[in-house]
């Protein structure tokens, strides 16, 4: 964890069709973390992560007040391209969802749309992406079958090694391991500890206790509004605030 | 908010311009046929045209009301004879019918509905004219054989609308109804049709459109006579028959007459479609 | 109603009605069929199909018509297929709904129940006359263009929609734009319903006769370019059954139009199959 900014929010405010889903957030997200953002349901903690790569755009009747910035530039100016800000600033899904195509051509998706055409260095690219995700060995021998064929912790490492292919800045992740076997969710954990090296890593983990194993740094949301934000072990272990430890605690969810 | 790069708004023009084709050909077909077709009505007289007994272009009489009688005789006779059928055969594949048996089934009706309207007529022409003359007298070329054609052509359009709509009923209903002892007839008849009302209805109009739009599988076995029929065993000409028949060698004022007949065929399939509508939406 | 009926007895008179139904429409469409079938295939022949018809269609083959409904049926999917597909490309990627997207889908609604021979007046004054095009192979698979147009863009714009929401969430989040999405991937799955709406058309193009006879005349000879009059199969096989010209030649053509129609719906419920079990 570095101590340069690599997102810095401000006066961050979200509608969505009138009703107000986060409020006047300031946030900075440090380069090389590890940052769980938590809160229990409707907090607006997925919408503050489909904010950071402008996903909320698709949603008809969503409105943002404030700024995102990445390394300095607004996101929201419209002088962005958004397929590049999306390329550096990428997400994985709660459900993984592989696209019906062969695992080599799932993998090579995002690098074939930025203009990618030469075999070799596809599949350069693909190789590598799957073993950051902790997945080549077990897929190498079968890159051109369906990627509909795999495990369901196999396909979400699938979707990571896609994004990978990218070579994001910054990997934003929404309840990636929910519906995981512990297994396969250990292993995306590992593989996150490995690339928060290269990657800035923003994850909504599915339970607290994922927060406390993953992430460096935790911010806790609270119906939209951010409660308190430090590293995870002081979060957890002395919360200022006490909805803070109640959540924690399991008072409340 | 959203930024849009050049090349995407090209794309989006396009497809906007594609999707006007329909709205264009719409446009297109009732201005052409309504151009061609008014300043006749105009000439005639719309209640001469529309209530008029004589149908003779050689010496200027274009009264379409016989024609009007056959398209509403045949098309009722088809409705009377098809409905009743089509509806058991929706019944059965929603309630009946067991998996296997409506796998196969229901591609036989969508086979039903891919034959072309020709050999029907042909089919109708060879069988069933020779029955209804040997067996009920008349020539045979009747308002009875186009019935029966009518009413196997809009068989498949009423049963798989009917289908639809009695399998999107929940299926709570059925089972309220057998909680309260009724058998699988008394739900079927007074719980599940009631209750696909709008949706049986919206079939049976659209079939009634087909029905009256139907030109070549009626105009072998209708017998071309242009006058009122006196009983179903005459034979009759509709509104689109007459336009099959004469467009071969109609001209001028005759052409325009026929056009006249399709301005009226028009008319009346918007009013269905639009009948068909609300009642889909009155759900 | 004075008379207690048994519920139990009504059940069973029920359950034999309904089946008698399902039984007379199955032995409906048998009887046609096998009638048909059965009185025409002795006379198809190799020369039947390959020659071209004589003397008014007694005697040859009908090289010609077999010509004319490929003809026709070319020139109607190739341009209603973009047009019904990039229509339902509008509806479903482009726009919320409003009132443009109600207007174009009323016009496809209403397009799809107009009659045929409407159809045929329409093509005849605009196409063969209007245009100058002549009776010929452009106006009739021009007219019939505009027959299929409304079932290309109802099964495209379905087909369309079934495919997952999220496949163009993870496409959008992997940087493409809308039309990289809709290129590669909402097309590919959308193809097999696609590629049904097509065939369906098809079927209607090889079905349909009134519009035909208005549009691309009922010559006999072989059609030599897009504005050469032509007859299709459906066409020839009314005049023969009409004219009384020849019965055996009549069974024949129709026999050779059912076992298409045929072909079709069966390609067309094999690529439904494939669609759903796509979807597993």
């Amino acid at each position: 964890m570095s101590e340069q900014t690599k997102i810095s929010i401000r006066d961050f405010n979200f509608f969505y069709a009138k009703k107000e889903v986060i409020r006047a957030l300031n946030l900075d997200i440090r380069e090389n973390e590890i940052l769980s953002v938590f809160g229990p349901a409707n907090s607006g903690t997925t919408t503050l992560l489909r904010a950071l790569n402008r996903m909320t755009d698709l949603t008809p009747g969503a409105r943002m007040e404030g700024e995102i910035l990445l390394d300095g530039t607004n996101i929201r100016s419209p002088d962005v391209n958004i397929s590049e800000l999306r390329r550096k600033v990428s997400m994985v899904f709660e459900v993984p969802t592989p696209l019906p195509m062969s695992i080599f051509d799932n993998v090579a998706y995002g690098p074939r749309l930025s203009g990618v055409k030469n075999r070799l260095t596809l599949e350069k690219i693909v190789e590598e992406s799957l073993q950051m995700a902790v997945l080549w060995d077990e897929v190498k021998d079968r890159l051109h079958h369906s990627a509909m064929r795999l495990s369901g912790g196999q396909q979400q490492r699938l979707c990571l090694a896609r994004i990978l292919a990218l070579h994001p800045e910054v990997i934003l992740l929404d309840r990636p391991c929910s519906g995981l076997d512990p297994v396969s969710t250990s292993k995306i954990e590992e593989s996150l500890r490995h690339l928060k090296e290269k990657f800035t890593i923003v994850i909504v983990p599915h339970n607290v206790q994922q927060a406390g194993r993953v992430s460096d740094r935790a911010a806790f949301l609270l119906m939209g509004d951010l409660i308190e934000v430090g590293l995870t072990a002081e979060v957890f272990a002395y919360p200022k605030d006490k909805r803070t430890s109640d959540y924690i605690t399991g008072r409340f969810g | 908010m959203k930024m849009k790069n050049f090349g995407e708004r090209i794309p989006q023009s396009l497809f906007f311009i594609m999707a006007l084709s329909a709205l264009t050909v719409l446009a297109l077909i009732t201005v052409f046929i309504f151009i061609e077709g008014v300043p006749l009505i105009v000439k005639v007289g719309f209640f001469k045209f529309i209530f008029g007994m004589k149908w003779a272009p050689s010496q200027g009489f274009y009264g379409i009301f016989p024609m009007i009688v056959g398209t509403i005789s045949v098309t009722l006779g088809a409705i009377i004879l098809g409905v009743p059928v089509a509806l058991c055969c929706a019944i059965f594949l929603a309630e009946f019918a067991p998996r296997w048996l409506s796998d196969i089934v229901r591609p036989a009706i969508q086979l039903l509905a891919g034959i072309p309207s020709v050999v029907y007529g042909f089919w109708g022409l060879i069988f069933i004219v020779p029955l209804i003359r040997n067996y009920l007298g008349g020539p045979g070329l009747s308002i009875l054989a186009g019935s029966i054609i009518l009413a196997i052509m809009i068989l498949p359009t009423v049963i798989s609308i009917s289908e639809v709509s009695l399998l999107a009923l929940s299926p709570l209903l059925k089972e309220g109804a057998f909680a309260l002892g009724a058998t699988q007839w008394q739900t079927i008849r007074s719980v599940l049709v009631p209750a696909a009302k709008s949706g049986i209805l919206a079939s049976i109009i659209l079939g009634i459109g087909r029905a009256v739009g139907e030109t070549m599988a009626v105009i072998m076995v209708l017998g071309n006579a242009v006058a009122l029929p006196n009983s179903i065993l005459s034979p009759v000409r509709t509104l689109t028959t007459n336009i099959g028949i004469e467009m071969g060698y109609a001209s001028g004022e005759h052409q325009q007459a026929l056009f006249a007949t399709g301005i009226v065929l028009l008319v009346i399939i918007m009013i269905l479609n639009s009948l068909a509508q609300y009642s889909i939406k009155r759900k | 109603m004075g008379i207690k009926v048994n519920p139990r007895t009504t059940q069973r008179i029920a359950k034999a009605v309904i089946w008698s139904a399902a039984v007379l429409v199955l032995l409906l469409l048998f009887t046609i069929i096998i009638y048909i079938l059965s009185k025409g295939i002795p006379h198809i022949t190799w020369q039947f199909l390959t020659e071209i018809p004589s003397d008014m269609g007694k005697s040859g083959g009908i090289l010609s018509a077999i010509v004319g409904t490929l003809a026709v049926t070319i020139v109607a999917v190739v341009v209603a297929t973009p047009l019904g597909v990039g229509t339902a490309f509008y509806l479903t990627e482009y726009t919320r709904e409003s009132g443009v997207t109600k207007v174009i889908r009323f016009s496809a609604e209403s397009l799809a129940g107009i009659p045929s021979i409407v159809y045929g007046l329409f093509g005849f004054i605009f196409f063969v006359t209007y245009l100058k095009l002549g009776w010929s192979i452009l106006s009739g698979g021009l007219t019939l263009a505009v027959m299929i147009l409304p079932t290309i863009i109802r099964t495209s714009e379905e087909a369309i929609r079934m495919v997952p929401p999220m496949y163009r969430e993870v496409s959008f989040s992997l940087g493409g734009t809308k039309w990289q999405t809709m290129t590669k991937v909402l097309i590919p799955s959308a193809l097999p319903g696609i590629a049904t709406g097509i065939i369906l058309g098809i079927g209607r193009c090889v079905a349909e006769t009134a519009a035909i006879i208005l549009t691309a005349g009922s010559a006999l000879q072989m059609p030599t370019s897009l504005f050469s009059p032509a007859r299709t199969l459906a066409v020839h096989f009314y005049i023969l059954a009409s004219e009384g010209i020849s019965a055996d030649n009549a069974y024949a053509t129709a026999a050779i139009l059912i076992i298409l129609i045929l072909l079709i719906n069966i390609g067309a419920n094999l690529l439904v199959n494939r669609f759903v079990a796509k979807r597993r």
